[in-house]
């Protein structure tokens, strides 16, 4: 006899849906310092990329708007010096931001004890638990960074429109903003995975007994 | 060595909790056979031991000395995998706090364990609806537990814990948190389907509306086995306990 339980992947992206629509204040909550980090990701990645398709154009009326609005287009090394000063702001936010998502992912995951003993009395396997949990985060992390990206390069268009009005476009591609808005979602749903997984192997490693005694 | 028939056999149990650094014998050695198709009280007082005794037979947690057999199987020998398999298929647990899965309707409560074991879809939603409808409430299969009351939680529990037919109720007080009536509801269902279904059903109590029914009852006291009485001996001591409550 075959003595296996199973939890069929399409059922379990079913139950890690119904699970996000039902709670959908706390999986807003916990997705919101996802979508604002990475709407500043794309944000500043869309402006760095108008702003060199700008410096790169050789158009001499973009280069006046820039010096105007404060850029110092000859020197090469300040530009070095502010992409490193960006990177690093960059850095910290995303840190802030996994640090964030830990946090309220622990908290969801201590509302969600009993739950996780009874799903275990009723046969669910460590693993299951942890892919329920994994793919929240996942369906989390791609819909809080879309959205993000999506604010991230309105945010950018905004800005260049109207520090350099139309002049913004000299030599801005379409693709290249479609660019940093994949990778602020791919770094997005990475962020939320990580986020996620600590919580997650605490949660899934539980016994029933423990995970059901804890009083809410 | 041991008489067929026994679909729970309880050797030398004992269970120690630590708490700081003593530790404290909650069930001090239980001895027990528990015969298919029976309907089994355990009884006892407050702190005796019921629920630490439930959840060894249960497979829920680990003894500290001694063995816990299902269907003449050491459960202890069993790997995570089989022990879920256990859990799943061939016990139904039913609690004193219904332990439905909120964010789900009670269709899916009770279909849950059936996806665990394989089943495809649309026969286990078909078999969801006929336990529902075992239990009566075939016509609330799309509520979520907040629109239920306690007794219709606790029916949902009963139909999800039969769902994969499994050969072994255990139901830590099922009637403690409901009413006086809505409790004989679920002890007459618990009954029905003992008799029906012939699982067993091996329930910790302190409801002494659960005599009647029971085949036998088991009374614990200070995590010792007090006596096993069986139904014709009942009466007796039910009459005593009637008289002092
Ligand atoms: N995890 C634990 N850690 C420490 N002590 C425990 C633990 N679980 C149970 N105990 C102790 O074991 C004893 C028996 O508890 P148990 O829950 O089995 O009693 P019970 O007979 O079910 O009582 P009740 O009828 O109130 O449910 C109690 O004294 C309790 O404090
Ligand atoms: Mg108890």
């Amino acid at each position: 006899m075959d003595r296996q339980v199973v939890l069929p992947f399409l059922k379990s992206l079913e139950i890690a849906y119904k699970n996000l629509r039902v709670r959908f204040f706390r999986s807003m909550i916990t997705t919101m310092s996802l979508v604002l980090a990475i709407a500043f990701l794309t944000f500043v990645g869309v402006t760095t990329d108008i702003i060199n398709g700008m410096l790169d154009s050789g158009n001499t009326e973009a280069h006046q708007k820039l010096t105007q609005s404060g850029y110092d287009i000859d020197s090469v090394q300040s530009r070095m010096e502010s992409d490193v000063k960006q990177r690093w702001i960059i850095m910290l936010s995303l840190l802030v931001c996994v640090v964030g998502i830990v946090n309220a992912q622990l908290m969801a995951v201590t509302e969600r004890f009993r739950e996780i003993g009874t799903m275990k009395c009723l046969g669910a396997l460590d693993r299951f638990i942890l892919r329920l949990f994994l793919l929240e985060a996942g369906i989390q992390g791609l819909a809080g960074a879309a959205i993000g990206a999506v604010a991230g390069c309105f945010f950018a268009l905004l800005n260049a429109f109207f520090r350099f009005g139309t002049l913004f476009l000299t030599g801005f591609y379409w693709s290249d903003m479609a660019a940093a808005a994949g990778v602020a979602m791919g770094v997005g749903s990475l962020l939320s995975l990580i986020g996620v997984f600590y919580p997650a192997m605490v949660a899934s490693r539980m016994q029933p007994v423990e995970a059901m005694r804890i009083e809410h | 060595m041991t008489e067929p028939g026994n679909i729970v056999r309880v050797s030398k149990l004992t269970k120690n909790f630590k708490m700081g650094k003593m530790d404290v014998e909650v069930l001090k050695g239980i001895d027990l056979e528990i015969v298919k198709g029976q309907y089994i009280s355990i009884m006892g007082p407050s702190g005796s031991g019921k629920s630490t005794l439930f959840n060894m037979i249960g497979g829920l947690d680990k003894p500290t000395s001694g063995k816990v057999y299902i269907d003449e199987v050491d459960i202890s020998q069993l790997d995570a995998y089989e022990l879920a398999w256990l859990r799943c298929r061939k016990i139904g647990y039913i609690f004193q706090t219904f332990n439905i899965i909120q964010v789900m309707t009670a269709l899916e409560n009770v279909t849950l364990p059936m996806v665990f074991a394989g089943m495809n879809n649309d026969d286990a939603v078909q078999k969801g609806i006929e336990l529902l409808d075992v239990v009566g409430l075939g016509d609330r299969f799309q509520h979520k537990p907040f629109e239920l009351s306690g007794g219709q939680q606790q029916r949902v529990a009963v139909a999800r814990a039969l769902a994969n037919d499994p050969a072994i109720i255990l139901a830590d007080e099922p009637t403690g948190n409901l009413d006086l009536t809505t409790g004989e509801e679920i002890i007459k269902l618990l009954k029905r389907l003992s008799l029906e279904r012939g699982v067993t059903i091996i329930s910790a109590t302190h409801d002494f509306k659960m005599l009647n029914v029971s085949d036998q009852v088991v009374w614990i006291r200070d995590g010792r086995v007090d006596k096993i009485e069986d139904r014709n001996e009942l009466s007796i001591s039910v009459g005593q306990i009637d008289d002092r409550g």
